[in-house]
Parts: structure tokens; C-alpha cells; sequence
């Protein structure tokens, strides 16, 4: 096998493996500090030996198995056993009646854990990305803008909070799942949108790292709870809005609008992909939530070849149906701008108006009001709408597109 | 394992005789279902004295600590397996007594 060769194995398996690594260590000994520091010894143990010894045959066999022993080497010299093995079934003594048959994974504990309702929401992400994703306290870091060590120090103390206020590692019991699956979407959702639209102007306009990311752990939360609706909702919108991805930024770096884009640019496959699991979706008859919708808004978006073949009656009753789940102003302003394409400008600026008053400090508000004043040929209006939009954007992409429009004003 | 659920208040009066039959039946289920340890209700913060006594003789210092919007009007401390429990306790809790709660572990 060439070093090369390795290489990728060693990557394979830092992807499919590290989640179940830690959680079957979190396990095993009642720790997410341990569990985590000795999953890393492991691979960079395989990253030492496996050019040498050859890539086991069974790789995530191998890495538990080395992660162990370093678990062990650490607890014992530490000469703290007794104690970790004491709180190892303190804190897990889990009934195996909590399990959901399918479901019961321990990489779907550590994702519950991770995402507890009692840990502020940037800690959920952070964990999330460490523990779950196997990305590196400086990879985190880098993703969202911050020092490395107040990083560090955010996950330090989230898994301390759990220690002490033992957050159980545990599946929720049914009557909670839906609840708690939808703070885990919440989670995978900020992710994909700090790579989507990533804010700060330093950096790229599209983290695909981040998207890739979110749409992985989005992937695994799908294999692990085939039959939740809003997990399939949201892999099936992260990948319809993926698709587009290398269409959406322009080769000088400005952001194309969905209407300006080059639809042959479209990966076809992740379409294909998000348009069956929204079919997937309808063809159950259950209710939709948000997730659903919304995938399914962007499955009408990518079903039309041409802008002008956009079934807009179709995006609006699915806006209508989103209203009717969740009255939120953000809602009502994706709304009032599909019924812009379907009713004419004027309609949706009724309705915009209605909205200034909740969406002030919203820079999308005015993203909207400037488009729909510019089609009306209110230019002097528009340029204000333009302005505002441009002072409240953190994308750089975004920001070289309304200014373009902005100037491009009569 | 142990939690303190504290009571946040800004109403000085809080625990009237209609307050307390909610509180009351919700007591009477922590101590059905063996998460009861102890709970009281406190009066206003300005009943408080601070004392010191690391000097050589005490010092006493009428009012809370710290004057604050909100303040510690009461507490329970339950017994409960994990969070999740705990927090669903608390949740009940803060229904009862119609204020916000905390929860915090003991160490």
C-alpha cells in the first residue's frame, strides 16, 4: 500500500470511526475527557504505526481496542481507577429499557450529550464538532473566528458542566426525543450556515469545510434515526442548498442570486439525492416540520431548469404551510417575496412594510425591500433599502453583490 | 444526586396562602416520588444581615450582600439520578411557584 494509500485509509477512518471511538469510551469509562484525549492518541498511534504495520483489517476494531489501552495507561497512572470506574457507573447506569431498538448507538448518546438543552448553544456546537465531527480544537477555532484558547476553554467547560451537573449520556426516552432531535438539528443547521453564509469579512464567502461538515454529521444522524422525518428534512435541505454551492459565488467573488445562476453549475447528484428523501418524506403522509418544508421549498427551487420555470404558487403554499407551524417575522419575509414573484412587487411590499418594525436589525429585510422597491422603480428608496443591507451584511459576497446593485441603480 | 433549585424572585410579598396549595401539591409529589430532601421559603432580602466574623470580633451589617433586581426567595433541594430528571422536576417547580428556578448540583 503507498503512503498515499494510508493517508486516505487513515482519513477514511478518522471520518467513519472517531464518533464511535469516543462513544464507545464514554462508555466504557464514564468520561468525555478521557474518552476524547485517549481517541486521539489512537490515531495519532495509527498514523505512527499503520505506514509501517500495514492498515488493519478492521480499522475501527483497532483504533477502540488502542484507545482503551491508552485509556487505561492514562487512568492508572494517574492512579485514579478506582475512582473513574466508581463514577463510570454513578453517572451511566443506563436501563436498556431507555434504548430505541434501531436507534440505540452510543454515537447517538454522545450526540444527545453533546447537544444538551442545559449547554448554551456555542458550547453545543463546539462539542458537537469535537467530540461527534473529530475536528481540532484549532480547526473549531478557525471556523468560527475565535481564539484558540477561549475556545478550548468553552469546551473545557461545557464537559465539566456535565460532569458536575451529570448530564446523563443517554438516548432521550420517547417523549422527549422529538424535543431534543430537533436542539441536535438546531446544532447541525448553525453549523451549515456559518459555512453557507459565512460572516466575517476575512474570510472565504462559502466555508465548505463547515457545510461539509454539518452535511456529514447530518448523514449520520440519518443512519442512526431512519425514521425521523425532521432528520431527513434537514440532510435533505442541507444538500439541496449544497447543490448550488459553486453556482452561488461568482468567479470574482460575489454572491449569485438564485435566479442569475448557471443551474448546469448544480451538482446533480446531491439533487437527486435531497429530492428523494423529500419524496420520501411526502410519500409517508405524516405531517411535516420545519426542516421538511423547508427541504421541500428548495426541491421546487431545484426543480425548475429555468428560473422562469419555478412552480412559485407551489414555494408559496409551502410558505403558507411554514407560517401555520411557525408565525416568526423570518417566515413571513421569505414569504412575502415568493408571493413577489407569483402577485407582483407591490403585493410583497405591502407586506414587507408590515414587517420593519421586528426585522430593523435584519440585514435580509432589506436585501428583500431594496429588490422589490428596484422592481417597482423606486430607485431613490431602493438605494436607502441597498445601504442598509450593505452596513448589516457580514458576508463578503453578499456585500460585493448589493453593492453592485446598489450602483447599478438608475 | 443532589440539585438546589432555587427560586428567582422580584416580588417582595411572594408565598401567599393562594401560592402555596400548588406548592404544596407539588411538594406533596417530590415526597411521593422520593426526590423530597428539604425546601423553605425565605423572607424579603431586606429581613437579611451580613455578618463577618474573620476578624477578631463579628461584624454585623443590615441587608443582603449584594442588592440586586431579583433575589432567592425560596429553594428546594431534591434528589434525582441525572439532569434530565432534575431539570423535569424543576420545570414542575417553577409551575408551581409561578418564578423562575435554578437548578444547581452539589458538589
Amino acid at each position: 500500500m503507498s503512503p498515499a494509500d494510508v493517508g486516505a485509509a487513515i482519513t477514511r477512518a478518522h471520518h467513519e470511526e472517531w464518533a464511535r471511538v469516543v462513544a464507545t469510551l464514554t462508555r466504557h469509562f464514564g468520561d468525555l475527557d478521557v474518552a476524547e484525549e485517549a481517541a486521539a492518541e489512537a490515531f495519532a498511534t495509527a498514523v505512527e504505526r499503520w505506514p509501517a504495520d500495514g492498515v488493519p483489517a478492521n480499522p475501527g476494531g483497532w483504533l477502540t481496542t488502542t484507545a482503551r489501552r491508552k485509556a487505561l495507561d492514562r487512568i492508572r497512572r494517574e492512579n485514579k481507577r478506582a475512582d473513574k470506574q466508581k463514577q463510570a457507573q454513578m453517572m451511566y447506569g443506563d436501563d436498556p429499557r431507555d434504548s430505541l431498538g434501531a436507534v440505540d448507538d452510543e454515537r447517538l448518546r454522545l450526540i444527545f450529550t453533546c447537544c444538551h438543552p442545559a449547554l448554551a448553544a456555542e458550547a453545543r456546537v463546539a462539542l458537537t464538532l469535537r467530540m461527534v465531527g473529530g475536528l481540532t480544537v484549532p480547526e473549531i477555532a478557525r471556523a468560527f473566528l475565535m481564539q484558540e484558547a477561549a475556545l478550548a476553554q468553552r469546551i473545557t467547560r461545557a464537559k465539566a458542566k456535565i460532569k458536575a451537573a451529570r448530564i446523563p449520556y443517554r438516548v432521550p426516552s420517547a417523549d422527549d426525543l422529538p424535543g431534543r432531535v430537533s436542539g441536535v438539528l438546531y446544532v447541525l443547521y448553525l453549523v451549515f450556515n456559518e459555512g453557507y453564509l459565512a460572516s466575517g469579512p476575512g474570510t472565504d464567502p462559502v466555508r465548505h469545510d463547515l457545510t461539509a461538515e454539518a452535511i456529514r454529521l447530518a448523514r449520520l444522524l440519518r443512519a442512526l434515526m431512519p425514521a425521523d422525518g425532521e432528520v431527513a428534512g434537514l440532510l435533505a435541505l442541507m444538500l439541496l442548498i449544497e447543490a448550488r454551492r459553486t453556482a452561488r459565488v461568482s468567479a470574482t467573488g460575489e454572491l449569485v442570486t438564485l435566479d442569475e445562476q448557471d443551474r448546469g453549475a448544480w451538482d446533480a447528484a446531491l439533487i437527486a439525492e435531497g429530492h428523494r428523501l423529500v419524496r420520501e418524506r411526502l410519500a409517508t403522509g405524516q405531517p411535516p416540520g420545519r426542516y421538511q418544508i423547508l427541504a421541500a421549498i428548495n426541491a421546487v427551487h431545484t426543480s425548475a431548469r429555468d428560473v422562469r420555470d419555478t412552480d412559485w404558487s407551489q414555494v408559496v403554499a409551502l410558505y403558507d404551510q411554514l407560517c401555520r407551524l411557525e408565525p416568526s417575522p423570518i417566515v413571513a419575509l421569505n414569504r412575502a417575496v415568493a408571493i413577489g414573484e407569483l402577485d407582483g412587487p407591490d403585493v410583497a411590499l405591502r407586506i414587507v412594510d408590515r414587517l420593519q418594525d421586528e426585522l430593523a436589525g435584519y440585514h435580509a429585510y432589506f436585501v428583500a425591500r431594496a429588490d422589490i422597491l428596484r422592481r417597482l422603480g423606486r430607485s431613490e428608496e431602493s438605494r436607502a433599502a441597498y445601504d442598509r443591507a450593505i452596513a448589516l451584511a457580514g458576508n463578503s459576497a453578499e456585500t460585493a453583490y448589493l453593492t453592485r446593485r446598489r450602483d447599478q441603480l438608475g | 444526586m443532589r440539585y438546589l433549585v432555587s427560586v428567582i424572585d422580584d416580588t417582595p410579598d411572594s408565598g401567599t396562602p393562594d401560592e402555596m396549595t400548588p406548592i404544596g401539591d407539588f411538594n406533596a409529589g417530590l415526597q411521593g416520588g422520593g426526590h423530597w430532601v428539604f425546601a423553605g421559603g425565605l423572607g424579603a432580602p431586606s429581613t437579611a444581615t451580613v455578618v463577618d466574623g474573620r476578624g477578631a470580633e463579628a461584624l454585623f451589617t443590615d441587608g443582603p450582600f449584594a442588592e440586586t433586581k431579583e433575589w432567592l426567595s425560596g429553594f428546594w433541594v431534591i434528589e434525582a439520578p441525572d439532569l434530565d430528571v432534575a431539570l423535569k422536576l424543576a420545570a414542575a417547580g417553577s409551575k408551581a411557584c409561578h418564578r423562575r428556578v435554578e437548578v444547581r448540583p452539589f458538589r
